[in-house]
C-alpha cells in the first residue's frame, strides 16, 4: 500500500481524515500514485493536476523522504521507502507569507 | 411567515445568514467550504433549495458545490470547464497574444424555470452552461469566438466574465459582461452575440464608437422591464431603454461615478442603487463615509442613503458582485464589503444595520425570497 497525505483543504474536499493508504498497480511512479488517488477520489481531479497536460498545479509540491520531488518527472519510480509504505507520499500546498 | 435566505461568498469561505420577514433577527451559518475563496453563491429561482456555489483557490483550482437543501449540506459537482476546441488568443496586458488560460469561475446564474440548468461566467472570458444540475459543463463558444475576441484585454482584476442577465420576457435573450471588453447580448440562447457598448465613453479609449474594450463592472435588469438596463462602468453609471442598442449616461449628481455593484428595487424599476467609490486609485468610499445613492428616477437624480452606515473612517469597498434586493412588500437591500461587513435595509434603503460585522472581506451576496 502507498501512503499518501494530502493537504487539509483537499481533505475536506475528499471528505476522508488522516493518510489515504493506495494499492497502486504496476511502477510505482508519481503519476500512477496520483491516477489511483483520483479513481478513488474523483473530486481531486484538477486540484493537484492540471486536468489536461497532467502538468502539476504550481502551488502544489511533491515530498517524500525529505525530498522534494516536485521536479521530477511523473514517471520516474519513486523511492522504495514510499513503494513499500514505509514512507508517506506528501502532497503540500506551497507556503503563504504574509 | 416569510423569510429571507442571504448567501455570502468571501475570501475565506462562505455564510448563510437568514431570518424571517421583519429580517430583525439572523441565524448565521458557516463558514462553509472555509479557507476557500467563494467567488459567487446563488440559488434557483426554479427551486430555492438547490443552490450553487463557485469555490476556488489560488492553489488547488476550481471547485463548483451544489446543495439541494438550501445550504444545510453540500456536494461537489463538475469542475471541468475545458473550453470548446483549440482557444485562440486574447490581448495581454503589454499588447501581445495571450492563450486563453480558465482561472476561476466568478459567477454562477441558476436558469430562470429549470433547476438543473446554469450558466457559469469565467475568467478568463467565457460562458458555460450546465443542464444537468452542475454535473458537467459546456462552454457556448460563439461568446469567445466573436470577432473581437482576439482584441479583448484583462482588467487589473483578470478577464472575467462577471455579469450574466437573463431576459424573463424573451426566452433565449441574454446578457454577458466582461471586464474588460464590455456588454454583449444573445438573442439565441448563445448561439451568437453582438456587443452592446455603443454610447459608453472610456478614457484611454479614443475611438467614441469603439464597439470593445470597456471595463463594465456590472449591469442590473428589472425583471417587469427587460429592455432597460442600467451599467455600473468603471467610470459613469449608464442606462440603456433598447436592450444595450445605446446607452446614455446617468451619472447626475454622485458624487463620483466609479463604482462596483449596481442593483434594482424588486418592485419599481426606477429604482436604483449604487455605491460610489471614490476613485479608479482609491478603492474606498469618498470622504470615508459609506453611502449607498438611490435614484427613484431610474438615474440622473441620486440622494445618499446614509442611516445606520459608517460616517467616519471608512475605507472598505463593495464588490461588483456583493449587493443584492429581496422581494417582499417592503424591498430588502443587501451589500457585503471588504471590510467583511453584510450590511442589510428592511426599508428600501432608508435605514441600515450590520447583519455581520467581522466575516472575511466579501465577494458575493445574493439573497432568496422565502416563502
Amino acid at each position: 500500500m502507498i501512503r499518501v497525505v494530502l493537504p487539509a483543504h483537499l481533505r475536506t474536499l475528499a471528505r476522508i481524515s488522516g493518510e489515504v493508504e493506495l494499492p497502486v498497480a504496476g511502477p510505482v511512479t508519481q503519476r500512477s500514485v496520483l491516477d489511483a488517488l483520483e479513481g478513488r477520489y474523483p473530486v481531486l481531479r484538477g486540484t493537484i493536476r492540471d486536468r489536461d497536460n497532467g502538468r502539476r498545479r504550481p502551488m502544489v509540491r511533491f515530498f517524500a523522504c525529505e525530498t522534494d520531488l516536485s521536479h521530477e518527472p511523473p514517471d520516474a519510480p519513486l523511492p522504495e521507502a514510499v513503494t513499500t509504505g514505509a514512507e508517506p507520499y506528501l502532497i503540500v500546498g506551497a507556503m503563504a507569507g504574509g | 411567515m416569510s423569510g429571507v435566505r442571504v448567501l455570502v461568498g468571501t475570501r475565506k469561505g462562505a455564510f448563510v445568514l437568514t431570518a424571517d420577514g421583519q429580517r430583525d433577527q439572523w441565524t448565521v451559518s458557516g463558514p462553509h467550504f472555509a479557507g476557500w475563496e467563494i467567488y459567487h453563491v446563488k440559488g434557483s429561482p426554479a427551486d430555492p433549495n438547490r443552490i450553487f456555489a463557485s469555490q476556488s483557490s489560488g492553489w488547488f483550482g476550481q471547485v463548483v458545490q451544489r446543495s439541494d437543501d438550501g445550504g444545510a449540506t453540500w456536494d461537489t459537482v463538475g469542475s471541468d470547464f475545458s473550453y470548446d476546441g483549440v482557444p485562440g488568443t486574447h490581448q495581454w496586458y503589454d499588447g501581445t497574444p495571450h492563450p486563453w488560460e480558465f482561472a476561476r469561475v466568478w459567477h454562477l446564474e441558476p436558469s430562470l424555470d429549470d433547476p438543473d440548468t446554469v450558466y457559469a461566467g469565467v475568467e478568463d472570458a467565457g460562458l458555460f452552461r450546465s443542464a444537468d444540475g452542475g454535473r458537467q459543463w459546456a462552454e457556448l463558444p460563439a461568446l469567445r469566438n466573436h470577432e473581437s475576441a482576439p482584441s479583448w484585454q484583462p482588467g487589473a482584476g483578470g478577464m472575467c466574465l462577471h455579469t450574466i442577465l437573463l431576459d424573463p420576457g424573451q426566452p433565449g435573450r441574454m446578457y454577458a459582461a466582461i471586464s474588460a471588453a464590455g456588454a454583449f447580448r444573445s438573442d439565441d440562447a448563445g448561439q451568437s452575440w453582438q456587443p452592446v457598448n455603443q454610447g459608453l465613453r472610456s478614457e484611454g479609449i479614443p475611438d467614441p464608437n469603439a464597439e470593445v474594450g470597456h471595463c463594465v463592472h456590472r449591469l442590473a435588469m428589472h425583471p417587469s422591464r427587460p429592455g432597460v438596463l442600467y451599467m455600473q462602468k468603471h467610470w459613469d453609471v449608464m442606462r440603456t431603454d433598447n436592450a444595450g442598442e445605446s446607452w446614455r449616461e446617468v451619472s447626475g449628481n454622485l458624487p463620483t461615478d466609479f463604482g462596483f455593484p449596481i442593483d434594482v428595487h424588486a418592485h419599481e424599476p426606477d429604482t436604483v442603487y449604487v455605491v460610489p467609490i471614490t476613485s479608479d486609485s482609491h478603492h474606498f468610499p469618498p470622504d470615508g463615509k459609506l453611502r449607498v445613492y438611490r435614484s427613484r428616477t431610474g438615474g440622473d437624480e441620486w440622494e445618499p442613503l446614509t442611516t445606520g452606515l459608517p460616517q467616519e473612517h471608512c475605507y472598505v469597498n463593495v464588490l461588483r458582485d456583493a449587493m443584492a434586493v429581496d422581494s417582499l412588500e417592503e424591498c430588502g437591500i443587501y451589500f457585503g464589503t471588504t471590510g467583511g461587513q453584510v450590511y442589510a435595509s428592511a426599508d428600501a434603503g432608508d435605514t441600515w444595520a450590520p447583519i455581520v460585522r467581522d466575516l472575511p472581506a466579501v465577494l458575493s451576496v445574493e439573497v432568496q425570497t422565502l416563502p
